[in-house]
Parts: structure tokens; sequence; C-alpha cells
């Protein structure tokens, strides 16, 4: 599935918002403090994933995204490598799933 | 009026209007009446009766009847009026007082509460007092009807809240509840609380939502089941009537379907918002619905006739629309786009999958099947409202029509189309206008018009690219693809294959498809036969790295120089490719270091092999394209005291980081690859590159020297050619040529003279091939030996130091010559070989003042010598070598040192003679010295005799070793005395060596040796004392003995003769240069000396001890005075002069401090003055050292310290 996803705009008071809908599918973003995105694209049919379920999973993948870039040997702007962080993501994905 | 509420809700300013209505039984309300709007809140009796018989007679039972009734429904809230007419109480004013019927009513009827009851006075008159009584009554009236409203309403609310709480009951129903809040929902309407009243729509808005949620998770209500029901009719939202009194009808009558349900709650918020003047907020929740139905349908499992929902969902967007538009001017809609665009966008995606469901998208237009559909789904549309139905652009209209025909539909989706991207455009949603771009492109490409679809593709492409978006951009491209393969753009088409074959996000299928298209493509016998389609290479295959062998990438003339390089082929399967060419820059290079040997050994890359970044195109263009940050701490000091002034953090490449990003043109490869031909190629022909990595190898003879550097990498696949335009990093090679070179140099630091030294040659033989009998002709130094030992060994090694042979060197000395054979070596090989020379030290080295004979080779450092005092005496030997590769001759400096230094001394014991020869050891070789000796020439009867008893002495570097004879003669000693000292030497570490050195000889002169006078010098306590004494005067008594007679040496121009007597005049001075004595009186005197043995002169004179302790006594001097009037006064030597010179130097420095010697002064005054003038005056000669014996040297005086303190205090200070 290709999807445009929309540019995200931050609201001030919060870091995560539902971006421009679509018909199929629900994408979420989510800013850092220091302005690192990350974007959580969910089929709009899974109702079992509301607000507070997205919220904890993007606090998660921000915990380990922080990880990631506490790694010494990680230069920033690389491609993420790291496995830890993989298997976050994966395993919020079965959990989805 | 202000509403005060319960539950803690904050009072409120509301307008409620009321009905007035004449009282009925029937109207009163049931029990359990739900109906709110229609609700008798306040019942009020009128009455005019001022009569209290009329009253007790009907009024009474009327009034009571009345109050029954309301209590039988259980209704509290009345209120009792009584109009009072000033009229009629003129007619009547006897008849009973006014206040008796009120009072009457307050007590029969208001037992508790007598606010229920009004008086109404003349209320058709226009005076203060009816005002006043109108102001009562409404207020009254005002404050009753809310407090009855409050109390009904929040009974409503408990009734609604309990009828929720019911829901999980099985008879529950939807519908039923839906009214009840809503009724809640048009009273807060009808009170102008829209807020509230949107509130109530909402909350049952998210209970349905959480019901259908529900059902999807397996809890289905049974209500709900109804809702399943297939939908029939989709007509769209309807919003241009605040109450659709239709659906509200279906609802109430349980006949709604879901999407009935939806539009009629939609259409009930959206007035209420409009009314909040939140237009924005509706078009939000518009798409948040449509998205949220057919979500909920599919939940529900309800069957849907394909493309009713898209019908809906168009209908509905545009009508959503419309009604916005309806409320708001233009401008506000300009600026509010970003809320209404996805409507828009939505709109547009449902009327394209109309389009294509129904077949109107094809070059052929729709068959009989599509027709049908179409007709199916015009007919769920049903008739159009009647609102809308004069309106030309209503969204039905426009639905219908687009569906109708070919033409209209592509007018319509066009118009939708160019509507949106515009709209996205606008608001900088640039990604989403390129996604409906695409959507337009897909639609071109259906339309057969792919011209038109290009466009949108390309700019998608651009902007994904530029953003890395990898999955779009592969989809992307494998549209454009499509779209050049019908324009016929054989490139762009072969490009973009290449690239899609390339690319990993694609399946292996696809990937070999792109992979054949582009060999197909190759493979087919090109109609012109040069026509060459180039495309770049990056996507067809990487170079990774290449190495060189050699490995530092310098080649000789002539040499073979082989290139791997790896390319990682991206292509899926194998791929014959006819040739991979490889073009080189050639270039002259002037610096020629680089081609040298000397470089070549010195240099060593690594292991010659240069990798290449890999390309970062096609993804995360924007942030790994970055260089990374190079930051350096800066501080600066403060140049007086050293302080930290500043500090801070540079970065050296900013000009990199912060350069404008190049709009995106530098993203995609420029198409225009050049390919570049030159004369200089490196070929691999049919090579077969694996998917993966491939190493391919070029071998290239070198030719011309200078420097190449590689420039393209093309690798031809039949008429296809995938150019890399250029490599980088700079990857070059150098071929030179060289002349055949000789070196020798030595391999210690310096050469000694005197024992063998290894000496290495080397010969490069650059271009020339040492043949078998090529020899190196030395021709010989004759102080210098080429010493030829059994085993000597040459050593041929290739340019890279690899040793590729050796063989034993023919050495062949003559006379003149010294012939080295050489071994036969190719070209740009090194030869090396080591011999061993000998310079003989055949000149004596120098020694003191005496003049050298020796060679005129020698070369001699005086100026060195003296000011550093260690370095070595050298001699240059030159030798020329003839070559074999050259007519001319290699002459070569070979500087050989003398190990030692030698000085000389003469010493004396009163008529005893002694040569002391010191020997210095400069090098850093220690030495065995054996078998030293004096010559002291024949014909003299003079004997060295040596008082050295060891023959064989060790002398370490940079030591000493003294050597001591006595002379002993006979007759009288000639005035000079030539010696000659030879001492045989050879390094003390080494063994025997093979053959005999020469000995190391010194030679120098002895000159007037012979003692002719004796000093002797006594200082002697003043009479009476037994010790000299500081301050007091001491005699000083200096007697000079001539020791011979007249000799050969006395004859000079001090020398005179008178009577057979000869005499000769000498100057004495007394002279203390420690200061330790004053001289008092005069210190120099000239005494004419007989010349005769035991001829004795004495001399008295006055010393003053100035310190205590014992003193060395002063020095005698002794000169010879030479008369002005010599003829040869003019014709002095230099030396002489010198002498002179420095001796009155000399003086001056000594007797300056020395202020009681005034006198003695005087007379040194003249004679240094005389000098000065040029003027003939009497001159001082010094004696030679030899010559006089001072027998009074070192002799010590013990002087006492005076008492006198004072004395000693100042000469101490």
């Amino acid at each position: 599935e290709i999807s445009a996803w929309g540019s995200l705009v931050a609201r001030r008071e919060r870091n995560l918002r539902q971006l421009y809908p679509t018909g199929t599918s629900k994408v979420y973003g989510y800013v850092t403090n220091s302005k690192v995105k990350f974007v959580m694209v969910v089929d709009s049919s899974n109702t079992a994933l509301r607000d507070n379920e997205i919220r904890s999973m993007f606090r998660k993948l921000h915990n380990s995204y922080t990880d990631v870039m506490c790694n010494p040997f990680y230069t920033p702007g690389d491609r993420i490598q790291s496995r830890a962080f993989d298997n976050m993501v994966t395993s919020m994905m079965i959990q989805v799933c | 009026m202000e509403w005060r509420r319960s539950y803690g809700r904050a009072p409120k300013m509301i307008h409620l209007e009321s009905n007035f209505v004449q009282f009925k039984e029937e109207l009163l309300p049931k029990e359990g009446n739900k109906a709110l709007l229609t609700f008798p809140f306040l019942h009020i009796y009128w009455t005019e009766c001022c009569d209290t018989e009329v009253y007790k007679a009907t009024v009474k039972d009327d009034l009571t009847k009345w109050q029954n009734v309301l209590k039988a429904h259980s209704s509290v809230d009345w209120l009792i009026v009584i109009v009072e007419n000033d009229a009629k109480k003129k007619n009547k004013t006897n008849i009973l007082p006014r206040t008796s019927i009120v009072d009457k009513i307050r007590n029969d009827f208001c037992n508790k509460q007598s606010d229920r009851c009004v008086v109404l006075s003349d209320p058709l008159k226009d005076s203060s007092r009816t005002q006043e009584s109108w102001n009562a009554f409404l207020t009254k009236l005002r404050t009753l009807l809310l407090m009855s409203f409050t109390k009904n309403l929040g009974k409503f609310e408990d009734d609604m809240r309990t009828l929720r709480e019911k829901r999980t009951e099985p008879g529950w129903s939807f519908c039923e509840y839906f009214m009840v809040q809503e009724e809640l929902a048009f009273v807060f309407e009808m009170l102008q609380q829209f807020e509230d009243a949107l509130v109530q729509y909402d909350e049952l808005d998210a209970l349905f939502s959480q019901y259908v949620v529900n059902f999807g998770a397996g809890d289905g209500a049974n209500w709900l089941t109804f809702f399943c029901q297939p939908v029939k009719s989709w007509n769209g939202l309807v919003l241009r009537k605040p109450i659709d009194m239709e659906k509200r009808e279906s609802i109430q009558r349980r006949e709604a379907t879901l999407l009935d349900l939806r539009s009629y709650l939609f259409s009930r918020q959206c007035t209420l918002l409009l009314f909040l003047q939140r237009p924005w907020e509706v078009a939000q929740r518009a798409l948040e619905l449509l998205h949220n139905c057919v979500q909920e349908l599919k939940l529900l499992e309800v069957s849907v006739p394909p493309g009713a929902l898209d019908c809906w969902v168009f209908l509905s967007c545009l009508e959503v629309l419309q009604r916005i538009e309806g409320c708001c001017d233009r401008a506000q809609i300009d600026s509010n786009i970003a809320h209404t665009v996805g409507l828009w966008s939505y709109a547009t995606e449902k009327l394209k999958s109309l389009g294509y469901l129904c077949g109107l998208v094809s070059e052929k237009g729709p068959n009989s099947e599509d027709l049908n559909r179409t007709v199916d789904l015009l007919a769920g549309l049903g008739a159009e409202r009647p609102e809308t139905a004069n309106t030309a652009q209503s969204p039905y209209k426009k639905l219908k029509e687009a569906l109708s025909s070919v033409e209209a539909f592509e007018k319509h989706y066009l118009d939708l189309s160019h509507a949106t991207i515009e709209m996205y455009t606008s608001i900088g949603r640039i990604r989403s206008a390129k996604f409906v771009g695409k959507d337009l492109a897909e639609f071109y490409m259906r339309k057969k018009a792919p011209q038109k679809a290009e466009i949108y593709l390309q700019g998608a492409l651009k902007n994904y690219l530029a953003e890395g978006w990898a999955l779009p951009i592969t989809h992307t491209r494998k549209q454009l693809a499509e779209c050049q393969k019908h324009l016929g753009q054989i490139e762009n088409y072969l490009q973009t294959s290449s690239l899609l074959a390339s690319d990993r996000h694609l399946t292996e299928e696809e990937r070999r498809h792109f992979c054949r298209e582009i060999l197909d493509f190759a493979s087919q016998p090109s109609d012109s036969p040069g026509h060459k389609i180039v495309l770049p290479m990056h996507s067809f295959a990487q170079l990774r790295d290449l190495h060189f062998d050699p490995s530092n990438a310098v080649v000789h003339v002539g040499g073979v120089l082989s290139i791997e390089i790896t390319m990682y082929s991206q292509m899926p399967v194998p791929v014959h490719v006819e040739q991979i060419v490889v073009n080189v820059h050639f270039s002259i290079e002037k610096n020629s270091y680089r081609k040298t040997a000397e470089w070549l050994t010195k240099h060593k890359t690594a292991n010659g092999i240069i990798n290449f970044p890999p390309e970062t195109a096609p993804f995360p263009v924007s942030q790994n394209s970055l260089p990374a940050l190079e930051l350096y701490e800066m501080f600066e000091r403060s140049p007086s005291d050293n302080s930290l002034n500043t500090t801070g953090i540079i970065c050296r490449n900013v000009h990199m980081l912060l350069r404008r990003q190049e709009s995106s043109s530098s993203l995609e490869m420029p198409s225009g690859v050049v390919l570049e031909e030159g004369p200089h190629v490196l070929r691999c022909s049919l090579v077969t590159l694996e998917p993966g990595a491939n190493k391919i190898t070029f071998r290239t003879q070198a030719k011309e020297p200078g420097t190449y550097t590689l420039r393209q990498l093309c690798a031809s696949v039949g008429s296809v050619w995938f150019v890399l335009p250029h490599i980088y990093p700079i990857v070059q090679y150098d071929v030179y040529s060289q002349e055949p070179q000789l070196h020798v140099e030595p391999l210690a630091d310096s050469l000694l003279a005197g024992i063998p030294q290894k000496v290495k040659f080397t010969v490069t033989t650059g271009h020339y091939t040492v043949k078998n009998g090529d020899s190196l002709q030395l021709s010989n130094a004759e102080a210098m030996l080429i010493l030829c030992p059994v085993e000597s060994r040459a050593v041929v090694y290739s340019n890279t130091r690899e040793q590729s042979s050796d063989a034993v060197l023919r050495i062949q000395s003559s006379d003149k010559v010294t012939s080295i054979s050489l071994p036969a070596a190719p070209a740009y090989h090194v030869i090396e070989f080591e011999l061993e020379v000998l310079s003989l030290p055949s000149a004596p080295a120098l020694g003191g003042e005496s003049d050298m004979l020796g060679t005129p080779e020698p070369h001699r450092k005086y100026k060195d010598k003296q000011k550093t005092g260690h370095c070595m005496v050298t001699t240059d030997h030159k030798v020329s070598i003839d070559c074999p590769w050259s007519i001319y001759s290699t002459v070569i400096a070979l500087t050989f040192s003398v190990p030692f230094r030698t000085t000389h001394a003469l010493l004396s014991s009163g008529t005893r003679k002694y040569v002391q020869v010191c020997v210095e050891n400069l090098s850093d070789l220690d030495f065995q010295l054996s078998d030293s000796y004096l010559d002291t020439g024949d014909g003299t009867d003079l004997q060295p005799v040596p008082l050295n008893t060891q023959s064989q002495q060790h002398i370490h570097s940079k030591q000493s070793l003294f050597f001591v004879w006595e002379l002993k003669w006979t007759e009288e000693p000639p005035p000079s005395l030539p010696c000659r000292f030879s001492v045989g030497f050879s390094p003390a570490s080494e063994e025997q060596l093979s053959i005999s050195l020469k000995p190391y000889t010194y030679e120098f002169q002895v000159e007037n040796f012979f003692t002719l006078y004796n000093v002797k010098a006594e200082i002697s306590p003043p009479s009476g004392m037994e010790y000299c004494r500081t301050g007091s005067l001491c005699s000083l008594e200096v007697l000079i003995t001539r020791l011979s007679d007249l000799l050969e040496v006395d004859k000079d121009e001090a020398l005179t003769e008178s009577d057979e007597h000869f005499s000769t005049k000498l100057m004495y001075e007394v002279v203390d240069n420690s200061s330790n004595w004053a001289v008092c009186g005069k210190s120099c005197g000239v005494i004419s000396m007989p010349v005769a043995a035991e001829a004795t002169h004495r001399v008295h004179m006055e010393v003053m001890p100035l310190f205590a302790g014992y003193l060395p006594l002063p020095d005698v001097r002794l000169f010879k005075y030479l008369p002005h009037h010599s003829a040869h006064s003019s014709q002095l030597d230099a030396d002489s002069w010198i002498e002179n010179d420095s001796l009155s130097v000399d003086k001056h420095g000594d007797e300056q401090p020395d202020g009681s010697s005034l006198g003695s002064r005087g007379s040194v005054h003249s004679v240094c003055s005389g000098e000065h003038k040029g003027l003939p005056m009497p001159r001082l000669q010094a004696l030679p050292a030899g010559q006089v014996f001072n027998s009074s040297s070192g002799t010590q005086v013990l002087v006492i310290p005076s008492q006198d303190d004072h004395v000693l205090e100042v000469s101490v200070t």
C-alpha cells in the first residue's frame, strides 16, 4: 500500500496527533522534543487501537529510539541497524496484527 | 433571563419562548410523555371577578375544578391572575373592597404559596400603577415559568438517563432513546444553547459508534441488526434543511438504515455547527463521518452494491462542500482550503473509482455490463430532492451527468482532480498533490494518453526522490516505465528499466522482466549500426573497488599494469557484456619526482586498493549526502600573557553544509551522459556480469611516460552503453621512464681513512638492460685502493624491491683500472653490491705550525678545526667510473676522514729536552696503536729515547694518547730538527685484516730546542723578618744565567761584538698575571748579556705581596732586544710583527690594574707608541720556549697576613 503521508504539523501542546485521514488507514504522527518524527499507519478497520494504545506505542518507539541514539557507535543520520530497535518494532507489529 | 441549572452547571442567559394555549384537559400530559417541546409548563387562571357573590357562585367552583384537574396530572405549576378594572370598581365601589377577593382567593387556594396569586390592575390604562402591576406580573410569570421549566427539564433528563441505563436490557431500542435525547437537543436548540444541543447529538453519535464497534467485537445488540439491512438507497447527505423530517420519521418508525441514521445525525450536527459559526469543523467531521461510515458498513457486514458507497460518499462530499460554500464567502473558503481539501480529494477518489467501475475510463467506453451497473447505481440515488432541483450544480446532477458519458466523466474528473491538486499545492501538501497527480496519470494511461501522464509521474518521482520515499519511487517508476514505453522514449525507458531491474523493492520476477526488456532491446539489430544508447551506469552496476598491480600504480615504460576492478552488478540475472572500457586521460606530468625509482621504493600505498563510496542515490539523498561535520576546538590566547581569551568550536566545512541544496536537479542522474572517446582506453571484452560482485581485470602495457587518469567506465551490451561518467575518487596510474643511474654511497656515516671501508654501489638500470659482460670501469685514484674481496655478491632487485637474483661479482684490477662486471639484469631493476675501499694515509696529517709537504688532495679545514676542535681532517678521493650505458664517465667523490689529530710539544728540564706527541682519536672507533716511532732524520747525532714502554696501546674513541721521547745529543744540536712520528694502527675490534695497513705518520719540526738561558727568581722577606707579609715590600732577585757559549742561533741583530767578546741585548720583564704581587719600581729593563757560558746577570727589585698565602712567584720573561738601526727591520717577517704586537697588547692588559709600576709602564709605552707610529724603534723578540728555562717556575713563597686588618679588609673588598 503506497500512501502519500502527510507532513507532520504537530500541535503545540501535544506531540501526538492523527494526521490527514485516508479512507483505508489512519495515520498518526508523533514528534519528539528534538523534532524527530515518527509516523505510524494503522488500518482503519483495526478498531482495537484507541488513542491510548497508539500513545503507548509511540512512547515505546520513542524510548527505543532514544536507546539507539545513546549508542556511541551510532552516527546520527545513518540507517538504524539496531537489533533491539528492530525487535521492538517487530513485536509492536505482531501485537497489533 | 438568567437560568440556574442543576448539577453545578454554569448559569446562562437564555431566551425561553412560550406559547399561550387555552386550557384543555386533554392537553395535559399523560404519564410517560416524552414530548418536552409541547409540554405545558405553567397553568394560568385569569379572572376579572370583583364581586364576592360572583366569586362565590362561579369562580370559586371553577377554580377548584381547575386545581383538581391539575393535581390529577400532578402539575404544581400554576398561577392565578386577578385583573382589576377601575371602571368596574367605580360602578360597584360599595360592594366589596377590592382586596377582599384577592385575599379570599389566596385563602382558598394559595394556602402556602401566596405568590401564586397576582393582581393586575387596569391593564389597559396607561398609568404608572398599571405599569407597575404589569411589571410585577411579568416578573412573576417569568420566574414561575422558568421554575417549572427547570423542574420539568431536570425530570426529563433524569428520565432520559434512566432510559439510557436500561440499554443493556433486551427490549431497549436505540431509535426510541434517540428520539428522547433529541427532544432534549431540540429544547436546547430552542433555548439557543446550540453547544448543549450539539453535545446531545455527539453523545448519540458516540453511543452508536460504540455499539457498532462492540458489534464488530462480537457483542451485538438486537436493535443493531436492523441497521444491518442491505443498503438500497445512497442519495447522500442532505444538509439544506435544518431538520430532515423524512429521515427523522424513518428513525422514529425504526425503519432507518445505517446510512439514514448517520445522514440524519450528521445533518443535525451540521446545522448546529453552522449555527455556532464553525463551518470548518463541519468539513472535518464530514470527512471523518464518511470514512467512518464506510468502515461501519464493512464492520456490520452490510451488503452494499458495488459503487453505491462511492456514490454516497461523492454526493455527500459535494453536498458538504456546497453547504459550506453557501454560508461562507470566497475569501473565507480560500483561507480554509486546508479543511476542505480532504473532501475534494475524497470526492475525486470516489469519482475515479466510479469511473473505473462503470467502464468510463477506457478507450472503448462502457460495455453493456458497465451500463447496467450505471443504471443500477443511478436508480439507487432515487429522485432528486426538491430543494436542490432548481440548482444547476447540485451534487445529484453532477453525479448523474458524470456517469452519463465518457466525455462528461472525463470533464468532471479532470475538473475535480485539477482543483484538488491546486488546493493541495496551495497549502503546501505537495505529497498529497503528487498522489492525486499519480491517479491522474493512471487515468491518462487508461485513456491511452501517456504523454499527459508522463508529466505527473515525473513530478511525483522527482518529489519522492528528493525526500527518499523508497516504495513510492519504485511504484512511480513502474508507472513511468510503462508510460515511456508507450511514448517510445527508448532511452528513458531503458534507463527506467535499468533502475527498476536493480530495485530491491520489486519482486525477483518483476526485476527480471525489466532486465529482459533491456537485454531484448540490446540484442535487437539496430537500424543504424553506430547508434549507441548511453545510460548511466549506477543502476546497472556499481564500481566498488579498484586494485592496481603493482600496488603503487606506478609502472615503467613497457611494464605491464593490471587493474582489477570490482563491479557490483545490480541486475537480477547474469548479463553478457561485450566489452567493458575504461577511458583514460593521458597527461605528461612535469613533476617527474613521482616517477623516480627512489619514489617507488619509498612510497608504497597501503595495498593499491581504492574503494569507491557506495552510491547514495537514490535513497536518503537529503541526509546522507551531506558531509559529516568537521568540528575543531579553537583557543585564542592573548598575546601578552598567554591567557585564554576566546574558545569555541569551528566547523571547517561550513561551506559544504550550508550550501544551498541543489533543487533536485542533481538528484536524478542527468540523462545526457556524454560518452568520452579518447585514444587511451583499457578494454576488457566478453565479460559476464553475475548478479553481485564481479572482478574484472584490465591489463595494459605502459607505453608513453606520463600520468593516466581513469575517467569513465563504460559497459556495452549490444547498442546499449552503460556509462559511469566520472570515476571518483580520482584514480591515476603513472608510467615513467628512467635513465640508468649509478649511486655510490658509504655504508657508514663517514668513511675513515686508513682502514678498509665499505661502499655500496647501486645501479638503477632504468630503461637500460644490463647484458652479461657489461662492466663498470673504475679509474683508480692513487691514494685509494679498491679492495677485492673474494666473495662479493651483487643482488638484483626488481622495481618493487623484490629480490630477483644474485650473482658473484667479478672484479678485475689492473694498475689504472678496476673493472667490475655486472650481472645481467633486465630494465627497471636495481643492482646492489658492496665494495671495500681503503684510503691510504699517504698524506701525513697536519700537525702544528710546520708546513705540510703532502699531496694536494688533502683538504685542510683549519677554520673548522679551530671552531669545533673535533672535526676530523678529510680527504676527498675522486673516482671516475665508466658505465656501459653512457659514453661519459661518472665522477664520484668519496670523502675520507682522518681519524686522528696529532699535536706535539717540546718540553725542557734544564738542558734536557723532551718531545711529546699527542694523538687524539676523533672517530667513533677504537684503535690499537702499535710500533710508535720518532724519526729525527739522518745526519744528526740526536737520539730520541722513547719513554713509552708499551709497544701496543689502545686508543678509545674521543680519547688522546701521549708519546714522549727524550732527545739526547753529543754534539752541538742543529737549530732545527725535522721529526717524523709514525705509529701503526688498526681497528681494535676487528679481527685480523687481510691486508697490512700503512702506519699513521705525523711530521713536525723542533727548533731552537737548546737551552741558552736559565732564569731564576727568588723572593726574600724584608730584612729581619721571617716571612713575607702582605703590604710590606719584599725583595725579588732575578738571576739570568747564560748556559752555553756562542752558538749558531745567537747570530742575529741583537748580538754585538766588541773585543772578541760577544754580548746580546736582552730585555727582562717581571709580570704577575694573577695580581698577587705589586712590582715596585721598574718591572723591566734591558741588559747586555755576555755570550759566554756561566755568564750571569742579577737584577734586584721590590715587590709587594697583595694577598696572604702561598703565592707563586711573578713571571720573569726574557726578550731579545733588537736595535732599531737594524737594516733588516723593514723586512721583518710577519710572524715577528705579530709576536711583538701581541706582546704589547698583552702588556697593556696586564699592567693596567697595576698602579704601582708607573715607571715601567712609561717605558713600555714608549716601545709601543714607537711601533705604532712606524718609526724605527727597538724591537722585542720573544726567545723561543726551548731557549729559556725558568728554573724557579712553580716555586711559591709563603706570605702571612699583616696585622693591619684594615688593609686586609680593603683588599677583600
